[in-house]
């Protein structure tokens, strides 16, 4: 018969702490930026981008030229210390402009995925949490839609609502969500048999509560990286558009504009094609290298 | 096997269906049309638009339309006096299939041939520039290549030609122009299947068995780490299209891409819409025979999916 004080055995204090958490407790995001950082190449892109962005932004409110300021006594200048990059067949100042550029492709780069991603959250959403003839449907329509190239949708979308920033970022938008609704669609189906679903659908949670705040918050690693890699994608269509001379018309401009208007002269002036060409790679590649850094970071298997 | 080809058809041809009506709304909805001409009357523009069925009933235009299609006459264009739409690309399309057939035959072979490089390289060297090369060729976008190349090797070096397509020498730049894309593409495919087929149970095994090591490559390794590259031949092929576009822009080559840019800078609206329904049914078919040439290749792919 043990005696009540004999009911318990005191634990050796050597043992104390054998189960103790060493690990610091992270929140997701902060896990997610430290790991980030531990990667060079994204912190490169990243720091880039941002450098790039600010000059962009701020950097026509600084320069004493206006972006379409035409003066034929200057055209076609090599790079001095008044006009950095020189002046176009116009005497625009080239580096104002190439700033100014650069800054209409961010931002419909960043605004086209930003609308790509809310419609393909959406419909992806709710093909994969529906289900069924709905979801077969909804597939189909992705496919339909995706079996022609984008830019044969983009190129009629231009013509029909005229050459401008909306109407570039409309036919970015018409088959640019696709991708994205795809990945939501395969994350929202895995994540709904799960048992953090079930739970919230037996509590009575509304289906667009489950959805919207249950399931799409663990599908935000996959959300994130395929947006990010989206951006790069949108620069590079309106670049296209504009190239083929459909896109932004002069007097404003838009990286491809100025690579069109250099075509012309490439043979005379061929600085002027450089400049362009050349930021448009730095912001391709910054981009990719960020998203590249955002997939690793986000993946879980990769954690230690 | 035919039951899955037919239902693949069978969705083709409901796509391009609605391909087609989508387009042919867009074109009739664009501001401006074709016989806009400053310098005829209004008379005149009526007669043109009666001529041409524009005055027309919108919908009935589409009924006309469909059923000449459907007897494979794809209009009159609207800007080239007397040219037909399938003259033009009877006359315009070999030098477009030339470009793409070369681009895309030469970024396959080379892209296996890199791919298995950089996954059996035991050289940190290699790999990273094999793979620096990769990431570059993803992110570049076609027309800054093509303009890069222009601008060194026709421009400051003057090595090759920069405009039509006369000599071997002229499909240099265009070519590799379209070539990089893909190639980068596929390297990068490879590398990864076929790092991964390497590990496979099926390998050891044949390894045991004292297969020789080409047959071991050839035989059980690459024909696995091939599918994905099959699958991506799809979107490759829609890349070889769209990069015809810029590429015969501005290396001024005659082709299907320049026919196009122009259509639409002219909104010769018989010419976008054939062009557009002809490039529809070529990827069509080519995605259709990638996935057929995957099934035979692999046959554990379920033909229901």
């Amino acid at each position: 018969m043990l005696r009540p004080e004999e009911y318990f055995e005191p634990l050796d204090p050597a043992e104390k702490n054998e189960e103790y958490i060493a690990m610091e407790s992270k929140s997701f995001a902060r896990d997610t930026w430290e790991r980030f950082c531990a990667n060079k190449r994204a912190v490169a892109g990243l720091i880039l981008l941002a450098v790039i962005a600010v000059i962009a932004f701020a950097g026509p409110l600084l320069s004493p030229y206006p972006y379409d300021g035409m003066d034929t006594s200057i055209a076609n200048q090599g790079p001095s210390l008044a006009h950095w990059f020189g002046t176009d067949k116009m005497g625009r100042d080239e580096f104002t402009r190439v700033l100014y550029g650069a800054r209409i492709s961010l931002m419909i780069g960043f605004v086209a995925t930003a609308a790509n991603m809310v419609i393909g959250i959406i419909y992806g959403g709710i093909a994969g949490y529906v289900g069924g003839v709905a979801d077969n449907i909804m597939v189909r329509v992705m496919d339909v839609v995706q079996s022609i190239p984008a830019m044969i949708y983009m190129i009629l979308i231009m013509l029909m609502l005229g050459s401008n920033v909306y109407s570039v970022m409309i036919g970015i938008c018409v088959n640019g969500w696709i991708n994205m609704a795809r990945i939501v669609r395969g994350e929202v189906r895995t994540l709904k048999e799960r048992e953090f679903a079930t739970a919230a659908f037996v509590l009575g949670a509304s289906r667009k509560r489950i959805l919207f705040k249950y399931l799409m918050v663990n599908a935000v690693g996959p959300i994130i990286v395929t947006a990010t890699l989206m951006v790069p994608q949108a620069i590079f269509n309106e670049a296209f558009l504009s190239f083929i001379g459909i896109g932004i018309s002069a007097p404003q401009a838009s990286l491809g504009t100025l690579a069109q208007d250099a075509k012309m002269m490439i043979s005379k002036y061929p600085m002027l094609m450089v400049y362009p060409v050349l930021v448009i790679c730095l912001v391709i590649f910054a981009l990719n290298f960020v998203g590249e850094g955002l997939e690793e970071a986000l993946n879980p298997k990769g954690r230690d | 096997m035919l039951k899955y080809i037919g239902k693949r058809l069978l969705f083709g041809i409901v796509s391009l269906f609605a391909l087609i009506v989508i387009v042919f709304f867009l074109t009739r909805f664009m501001p401006g049309n074709p016989f806009n001409y400053e310098n005829i009357n209004q008379s005149v523009r009526d007669e043109l638009l009666s001529h041409y069925g524009l005055d027309r009933p919108v919908l009935e235009q589409l009924g006309v339309y469909l059923n000449n299609l459907l007897h494979g006459d794809l209009g009159i264009s609207y800007k080239k006096a007397g040219m037909t739409v399938n003259e033009l690309i009877r006359t315009e399309a070999p030098y477009t299939l030339r470009l793409g057939v070369i681009s895309y035959v030469i970024s396959l072979v080379l892209g296996v041939f890199l791919g298995i490089r950089m996954a059996v390289t035991s050289r940190e060297s290699v790999r990273g520039g094999l793979m620096a090369f990769t990431v570059m060729g993803i992110s570049i976008p076609n027309y800054v290549l093509a303009l890069l190349l222009m601008l060194v090797f026709g421009v400051m070096l003057k090595l090759v030609p920069v405009v039509g397509l006369g000599t071997w020498k002229h499909y240099i730049l265009p070519v590799a122009s379209l070539t990089v894309y893909p190639l980068a593409q596929i390297s990068k495919l490879v590398r990864s299947s076929y790092t991964e087929a390497m590990q496979q149970d099926y390998v050891t095994m044949a390894k045991a068995k004292g297969i020789a090591g080409r047959r071991i490559v050839l035989v059980h390794i690459l024909k696995n780490a091939m599918i994905p590259v099959i699958t991506a031949s799809g979107p490759i092929i829609a890349f070889l299209v769209t990069g015809s576009f810029v590429v015969e822009e501005i290396f001024t080559i005659p082709g299907i891409g320049r026919e196009f840019v122009d259509a639409v800078s002219n909104r010769d609206y018989t010419v976008i819409m054939g062009l557009t329904i002809f490039l529809g049914i070529t990827l069509m078919i080519c995605n259709l025979a990638a996935d057929i040439l995957c099934v035979l290749v692999d046959p554990r792919i379920k033909l229901e999916e």
